[in-house]
């Protein structure tokens, strides 16, 4: 069971072999196990959880159910739940009840699935490694004094940890895919604009996506026909015809064009990392696929373009943690403006106020031309090398991160060099378009490599055609870590 | 180009977020390390490229303009830190 693809327990469950109550106590006693040692999860809410699997019982009992009725998925806890304790992973929201459902979460509870959880992550998204989290690191399950990536770590730990069956992240620089790589999972950032950001708490607005995170493409896919779709409530939502991403899963690779950018394979790329990529595209050439050169040259300015844009449209955004209307309030201050530096101050850890003072500056006035308009030209210059690169290939592929998964507080307390995990995811968010990891073996101290995979527009189902192609023929997405399982 | 220590402050000011003076120069150093790494975009000439700021250039969706949502007030107001008669509670802020 703990295992188990979603389309296997789907087919459990109609079978009656097991019931949706016993799969979730059995993904809660999964949690109650590991969660002490890994940190994955915030919030736990059994009796929750079990009334939304009894209900799904009753549904599956009526041939009512959907692919995923009855099955525990665990959420990023950026995902505002109602009557579930919110927090993005701060202080400023420690004390956060939801309001209301997320789109992502009315998307899930209409498919008949079970809140499992909240997972553990970076403050506010805003990270390559869940450190930055109020509620203390995640540790990565394949070695518990490493990170699991970030900012969606506790999602990926739990998938890897077999704590959940499935989970959802975001993903605004890499937060989906980086964490994915470096613990072993695959993991989906769709199109800009597929999946409804109402109710997804905001990072920055134009870079922002949530998307499914699970041990396996087919399950990637099963997910995405949940999450994706369009919702008037957010009005960057697309409203692009509705897709089963399941569609092409089994078509040919034959043919099949897969552009290798040489700027993802320099001197910032460590070697074990390069190895397994590089036997990665071996095997996919010996399933039929076309290796064609591209070249992505504007590449090394993504990480500055990012950390221009991403800061400026967070500060616009968390602007509006001010103590008034939810969330954490300073006990003293002298008047209003007071109230509003000390809650601040207090409820932001340091990651999150350096990268508002960041965005501050540099829409400042004076200096948004020289900043924030830069890095705006800069990003076409982005969308514009992967336009090009899109007429003589159907994929980009190549490394998800420049390392394995490093030690917690190796990187912490350089800002840039922890943004630099980020260098090879970030250009797809700047351009919108959509991103994938997978696993492709191991590098250093056995540590989980991914294989990053990008599309045109629109294009996940090609992308999850090609991951699940690989995974017929290849074995590294079944691996689980050491000690998990009695 | 580096920031000043009463930069720090401006900026720490506008985004109201209070920055004491034991920790002000330890953020002015953080913040002028990730400056200099933004640095690089100076590398590349962008003249005559229009800025980007959505993927595929699509402009903001319009609707009618007819009421559609409801009053959630007693929700929305329920997870407020100090509220009174259907309104926020705040300090004073007219004299």
């Amino acid at each position: 069971m703990l295992n188990a693809s979603l389309k296997d327990l789907s087919a459990a469950l109609a079978q009656r072999k097991i019931s949706s109550v016993a799969l979730t106590q059995l993904f809660l006693g999964r949690v109650a196990e590991l969660n002490g040692a890994l940190n994955a999860f915030i919030t736990v809410d059994a009796e929750k959880s079990l009334a939304q699997a009894r209900a799904a019982d009753e549904r599956i009992a009526k041939a009512a159910a959907q692919p995923l009725t009855g099955i525990p998925v665990a959420h990023k806890d950026i995902f505002v739940t109602k009557g579930w304790l919110t927090t993005c992973g701060s202080k400023i929201l420690s004390n956060f009840v939801g309001p209301y459902d997320a789109h992502v979460i009315e998307r899930f509870n209409a498919a008949g699935a079970v809140i499992l959880g909240k997972t553990n992550m970076d403050e506010f998204a805003m990270g390559s490694s869940s450190e930055t989290s109020f509620y203390g690191p995640v540790k990565n399950p394949w070695g518990r004094e490493c990170v699991p990536g970030g900012s969606s770590g506790g999602s990926a730990a739990a998938v890897a940890a077999r704590m959940t069956p499935a989970a959802t992240g975001t993903d605004t620089g890499g937060s989906i895919r980086q964490p994915a790589a470096l613990s072993g999972l695959s993991g989906l950032k769709p199109t800009y604009g597929l999946v409804s950001r109402y109710g997804m708490i905001v990072f920055a607005s134009s870079l922002d996506q949530g998307g499914p995170m699970a041990k396996s493409a087919e399950d990637l896919a099963l997910l995405l026909n949940v999450m994706a779709g369009f919702d008037a409530r957010d009005s960057t939502s697309i409203d692009h015809p509705a897709e089963n991403y399941t569609r092409d899963l089994e078509k040919p690779l034959a043919g099949l064009r897969i552009g290798v950018p040489k700027e993802h394979f320099g001197a910032g790329l460590s070697a074990d990392v390069g190895k397994a990529v590089e036997a990665a595209l071996a095997q996919l050439e010996k399933l039929g696929a076309r290796r064609v050169p591209v070249g992505l040259p504007s590449s090394g300015l993504s990480v500055p373009a990012y950390y221009v844009i991403a800061p400026a449209e967070a500060s616009s955004n968390l602007s509006r943690f001010d103590g008034v209307r939810y969330g954490h309030r300073a006990k003293e201050y002298r008047d209003l403006a007071d109230m509003y530096r000390r809650t601040r101050a207090e409820g932001f850890g340091a990651e999150v106020r350096r990268r508002i003072l960041i965005g501050t500056y540099v829409l400042s006035h004076g200096y948004y031309d020289a900043y924030y308009l830069k890095a705006q030209r800069i990003r076409r210059l982005i969308a514009n090398d992967f336009a090009e690169a899109f007429k003589r290939c159907d994929l980009v592929i190549g490394p998800t991160s420049p390392t394995v998964a490093f030690k917690i507080g190796a990187k912490a307390a350089d800002p840039v060099q922890m943004y630099l995990n980020d260098i090879y995811t970030i250009p797809a968010n700047l351009a919108g378009l959509p991103g994938m990891s997978i696993p492709c073996g191991f590098g250093k101290d056995n540590l989980p490599v991914g294989l990053h995979i990008v599309g045109n527009y629109f294009s996940e189902a090609k992308m999850l055609n090609l991951a699940h192609q690989y995974q017929k023929a290849t074995n590294w997405h079944k691996r689980e870590p050491a000690g998990i399982q009695p | 180009m580096p920031l000043s220590l009463e930069e720090v402050r401006r900026i720490a000011e506008l985004a109201r977020i209070g920055v004491g003076d034991a920790e002000v120069r330890a953020v002015q150093a953080q913040l002028n390390a990730i400056f200099e790494m933004i640095g690089g975009m100076q590398k590349v000439d962008t003249e005559g490229i229009a800025p980007m700021t959505h993927a595929q250039g699509r402009s903001l969706r319009l609707r009618e303009d007819k009421v559609t949502e409801e009053s959630q007030r007693e929700q929305l107001l329920s997870v407020a830190p100090q509220r009174e008669q259907g309104l926020y509670l705040v300090p004073k802020v007219i004299e």
